[in-house]
């Protein structure tokens, strides 16, 4: 059976076709979910696509987090399912604490849209057991916002926990300890700056960001075999 | 009754503003030398209904926590008083 993808549309996202068709293309069943829904439907995984929701306005992620379908988001991600936050996306699982740590402008002040090389620090997550440790990635960064930053002990934690799955190669924002991408402790949430949804096809440049939702269809896969 | 707050929301002290930093840097080529620590924040003010001043500071202090400062990096101000506010002309 498919896994079943829920992307939700926030008013200002605009990479949600983009993560649809690369969902579809590793056979997975995407549905869109709208932010003002109260209810999320029967998924797997929980997509926040990157974009401009609710225009960014006073902070970027700071008014998406209180659409009504975050409650349902939050409930998804405590049962433990797959969510993942993609650049906007990302700075709304923070701005949610869903993750740790908040997204800054970027260093140099400059609105940053290039190819990015991440490494995969920690192998065996559910966004990651398709790479290889040390693997480096070919996936596009699009921000102003993804200067990652959270005070000392927090890093340090996250650090020791193993929470720090990507970094770039050659930090391109200032972003704290070269983080690209972080999941929470329990390690089911992933949020990152770069598009892996623009990194699908070999037309557009580069597939690897196929490794990251393949990886994420994988562990459903595998879980649902373990339920059967 | 009504009042006004005034919320004044910056980055903490600690944590770099690249914002202040380029308006630090601009100022003395417009010959404005011994200027330092510039930072950027951002004012955002409103009118409230509470029954007392500091009820109008408690509630515009859990807005500041919930919705108008993030706190992981930025530190705000609460200024509220019972002054009406200025028609605008």
């Amino acid at each position: 059976m498919s896994a079943r993808v829920g992307i939700v549309v926030f008013p200002g996202s605009n990479c949600e076709l983009d993560c649809r068709q690369s969902f579809e293309r590793l056979d997975a069943v995407t549905e869109f979910v709208w932010h003002d829904d109260d209810t999320l439907p029967d998924v797997d995984i929980v997509v926040l696509p990157g974009g401009f929701a609710h225009g960014d306005y006073l902070r970027t992620g700071a008014l998406a987090r209180f659409s009504p379908i975050m409650t349902a988001v939050n409930e998804h991600a405590e049962a433990g399912k797959l969510l993942i936050g993609i650049c906007n996306g990302f700075q709304v699982l923070c701005e949610a604490q869903l993750l740790p740590g908040a997204l800054r402008k970027n260093e140099g002040l400059k609105f940053l849209c290039k190819w990015s090389e991440l490494r995969v620090d920690v192998k065996g997550t559910p966004f990651t057991e398709r790479a290889d440790e040390g693997q480096v990635l070919r996936v596009p960064i699009n921000h102003f916002e993804g200067n990652w930053f959270a005070d000392g002990p927090t890093l340090e934690r996250m650090r020791a926990n193993d929470q720090i799955a990507l970094r770039y190669v050659d930090n391109p924002n200032g972003s704290l300890d070269d983080v690209a991408g972080i999941t929470n402790e329990r390690g089911n949430v992933l949020g990152l700056m770069p598009h892996p949804e623009r990194a699908c096809d070999s037309l557009l440049g580069s597939e690897d960001g196929a490794l990251i939702f393949g990886s994420m269809l994988d562990h459903v896969a595998a879980r649902t075999g373990a339920r059967l | 009754m009504f009042f006004r707050a005034q919320v004044h929301v910056k980055l903490k002290s600690g944590i770099a503003d690249p914002q202040g930093q380029t308006i630090e840097r601009a100022l003395p080529a417009l010959g404005y030398e011994g200027v330092s620590g510039v930072r950027v924040g951002k004012v955002i003010e409103f009118e409230l209904q509470a029954d007392g001043e500091e009820a109008a500071r408690s509630r515009t202090i859990e807005m500041c926590e919930r919705l108008l400062a993030n706190t992981v990096i930025e530190s705000y101000e609460v200024f509220v008083t019972d002054e009406p506010a200025e028609v605008p002309s």
